[in-house]
């Protein structure tokens, strides 16, 4: 690239910018100049438009196209049902169902009671902050970073080599056979369950953390004075009182843990029995050249994280109704 | 006065930015005073054209791929673009379909090659192009720019997969001999086992999402030496179903080195170690032969030194009979071009050439198949040679067959069924199950 072709690229992007903004500039003054009668009617569809535009192609229309995708073969000609059919018949394919179901259970639930217990323990504590920051400080890591990270724990050498991995040299310091942790099974969808688990805690310590201290001290003092012990306040004070901040970190952390694919791309690849669906979806549609299976998951996934999204809206409309 | 200053500020930021970005672009005239032009003036001067050109191929290997050609920029007067990114495969078709392709793409895969010759978006290759591969290539090499009979590109560097490392030093103390047969190859592997201080393969195999390649290199190796070429290249054309006798046979004298606990030890340790330290275990003698491709040079570290007398070495893994053609499988590249202008025909002759193999294997560190090719310019012993091995004539040539099978095959499916038959799974099942995922169409 020489100087000139630079100077011209940027020339060429300045220009962009100004017809951009003039084009918009005409647009909302002919939105203000419209007839009184139509003016409410045209503002509406004008700033309306552009974000309407961009869902109906950035989501709408590859949400109806994944859905043609999933009932076609790879020809793009439509059959039925023959990829769900494989999805629930194939023994490796039931194997990524079964798996993301053990997935949705065990880290929403852990993630969510360890932050939970965190908080709790931790609050009005000195040091908080320093805790909170121990634990929050995974969140900043990328799921492809922290698979890494963690693979480097589960590393396997030969008994005769030197280990890498943290687990194993513990176990050859404790005078056990190094163990092949990510090819052992069903222990490796466990192993790799910690690592979203690990990253999760803390998003869910920091919100409910928040939420405890959102707790009127009106209320405790009073359970205080009615003679409860601590865990009674626990139930009957703290739980209801975070009830809104519990449900947004369950569904979030349940959406996160559907969706996973990072995790399982950077430590197995899906190899050994540790496929889930969002990494068999890739898997399929770009690797192995089967687009409408690719599809078919996808559309799996959707409906598994439909109704956590439904009830999530649910439980904040009604919060709000009684605001 | 305030709204002076933000003003100042502004075109003072945005004149940093422009002298910064000139930074980033090379003005220097082209100077040919120092360059011998001579090798490139059949080639014409093109006032400047520009061809594009990408590739998977990145970091210092572009820089002397770029290197390779900037004599002939500089005497031609062509400027020549050259883009490396590792997705290069996954975007190249989607580039072509919507019209935006480079001129000239390096493709290391001919299925993929294939593909877009089939889709219709390559210019044949010119006469001068085709010249030069008659001239240098072997019929092998030509048969993977040919699609349908018609000839689109040709190749350009090259590489050797079936290589055995071994350390001469032991070989040499202990007596050992380098096998010339794939039965002597395992008499001496059980001489090493019987003698007991360590197991005699060194075998790995993990990779990410590609795990289990190591072994595909070893099935096609042994399909090849077994059955010979006709029925590799029905093999990979699927024109014999992958779970063909022939096949399972080669998995199965695979496994007879890979699955067995005298040979490499703990059987499924492999999956869980990178395949790059699969061979290192050799230089701490707990090993004594380790099968990968040429490119493992580059992977033995720092001081370690790789020649026929030096602590590593590699001997290409020997055919069934003494006697029988050299067999090899490996990998390369071929060049197909999106346009026909003629300053990127005249490039795209120029690296067919035997002048720009030399240019390119003189900076280090690859070789080419090219007959022209001057084998003393190679970087190192081992690259020299497979220089000599590929510029023998009697020598067999075939890609790597993985790369040729549709990718759903080469790129997943056997990779995965490798994966579960290490894991324990029998060879006829596993054949099987890849043969189930061929694409239909």
């Amino acid at each position: 690239m020489r100087t000139s072709d630079l100077i011209e690229k940027i020339v060429q992007v300045g220009i962009g910018l100004a017809v951009f903004a003039a084009v918009i500039g005409l647009i909302l003054f002919l939105a203000d100049k419209a007839p009184k009668k139509a003016k409410d009617v045209v503002q509406l569809v004008v700033f309306l438009a552009p974000a309407i535009i961009l869902l109906a192609i950035g989501l709408i229309y590859p949400a109806i196209r994944t859905s043609i995708l999933a009932f076609s073969n790879k020809a793009g000609d439509l059959i039925g049902f023959d990829n769900f059919v494989w999805i629930f018949t194939q023994p490796d394919a039931v194997r990524t169902v079964t798996n993301t179901i053990i997935w949705v259970i065990c880290v929403p639930l852990i993630s969510t009671m360890v932050g939970l217990a965190y908080a709790v323990f931790i609050d009005k504590s000195r040091g908080e902050k320093v805790f909170k920051a121990l634990v929050f400080m995974p969140m900043a890591i990328s799921f492809v970073g922290a698979g890494i990270i963690w693979r480097f724990l589960y590393d396997y050498r030969g008994a005769d080599r030197e280990q890498i991995g943290l687990l194993n040299q513990i176990v050859v310091w404790l005078g056990g056979e190094p163990v092949k942790w990510l090819q052992t099974e069903p222990v490796n969808t466990f192993l790799l369950i910690i690592v979203m688990i690990w990253i999760q805690t803390g998003f869910a310590m920091v919100i409910l953390s928040a939420a405890i201290k959102g707790i009127p001290t009106e209320q405790v003092e009073a359970a205080q004075l009615d003679g409860t012990n601590s865990w009674q306040r626990f139930t009957n004070v703290t739980l209801p009182g975070i009830r809104s901040s519990l449900v947004v970190v369950i569904t979030t952390i349940s959406i996160a843990t559907l969706k996973v694919f990072d995790i399982v791309r950077t430590m197995t690849a899906g190899n050994f029995d540790t496929s889930v669906i969002a990494n068999e979806m890739y898997t399929q549609a770009f690797r192995a050249n089967e687009p409408g299976r690719g599809a078919a998951l996808a559309l799996v996934l959707f409906v598994l994280v439909l109704p956590i999204v439904i009830y999530n809206v649910r439980v904040l409309r009604s919060q709000k109704e009684i605001r | 006065m305030r709204l002076k200053r933000k003003a100042v500020i502004t075109i003072a930021a945005a004149t940093t930015i422009g002298l910064a970005l000139t930074g980033c672009v090379g003005d220097e005239a082209a100077d040919t005073s120092n360059i011998d032009c001579s090798p490139y003036e059949s080639y014409g001067t093109f006032d400047g054209a520009e061809v594009s050109i990408s590739g998977t191929i990145v970091e210092a290997e572009a820089d002397r791929l770029v290197e390779s050609w900037a004599d002939y920029a500089a005497c031609t007067d062509t400027s020549i673009d050259y883009q490396g990114t590792q997705e290069f495969e996954a975007n190249i078709r989607q580039l072509a379909e919507g019209g935006n392709p480079p001129d000239l793409g390096i493709f290391p895969q001919p299925g993929l090659f294939a593909d877009i010759a089939a889709g219709g978006f390559f210019v044949e290759a010119p006469e001068a192009v085709e010249a030069n591969v008659d001239e240098f290539w072997s019929e092998d090499w030509k048969a993977y720019g040919t699609v349908d009979g018609t000839f689109y590109g040709a190749p350009l560097m090259a590489s050797i997969k079936g290589y055995v490392w071994y350390s001469p030093s032991e070989f040499e103390e202990k007596g050992y001999e380098i096998p010339t047969t794939l039965d002597e190859l395992n008499d001496l592997a059980d001489t090493i086992a019987s003698e007991g201080d360590h197991k005699p393969w060194c075998a790995s195999y993990a990779s990410d999402a590609a795990t289990g390649w190591p072994v595909t290199d070893w099935i096609e190796d042994y399909v090849l030496r077994e059955q010979g070429p006709e029925y590799y290249d029905q093999w990979y054309k699927h024109e014999i179903p992958f779970n063909d006798p022939g096949v399972v046979e080669a998995f199965d004298s695979v496994g007879d080195i890979l699955k067995n606990e005298d040979m490499v030890g703990d059987v499924t340790a492999g999956l869980s170690i990178p395949f790059g330290e699969g061979g290192l275990p050799i230089l701490d003698g707990q090993c004594s032969l380790h099968h990968q491709a040429s490119f493992y040079e580059g992977f033995w570290g720092d001081g370690v030194t790789v020649a026929p007398d030096g602590d590593v070495f590699a001997f290409l893994l020997p055919p069934v009979n003494a006697d029988d053609p050299l067999a090899v499988t490996g990998g390369g590249e071929i060049v197909g071009a999106f346009s026909d202008d003629e300053a990127v025909a005249a490039f795209q002759a120029f690296l067919a050439s035997d002048t720009w193999a030399n240019n390119r294997v003189e900076l280090g560190g690859v070789i080419s198949a090219n007959s022209g090719l001057d084998a003393s310019l190679a970087s190192s012993p081992l690259l020299e040679q497979s220089i000599e091995i590929l510029q023998n004539p009697d020598t067999t040539y075939r890609f790597d067959a993985s790369d040729l099978m549709p990718g759903a095959v080469g790129g997943n499916s056997f990779f995965k069924g490798i994966v579960d038959w290490i894991g324990g799974e029998d060879s006829q099942s596993v054949a099987d199950k890849i043969e189930a995922s061929w694409p239909t169409s």
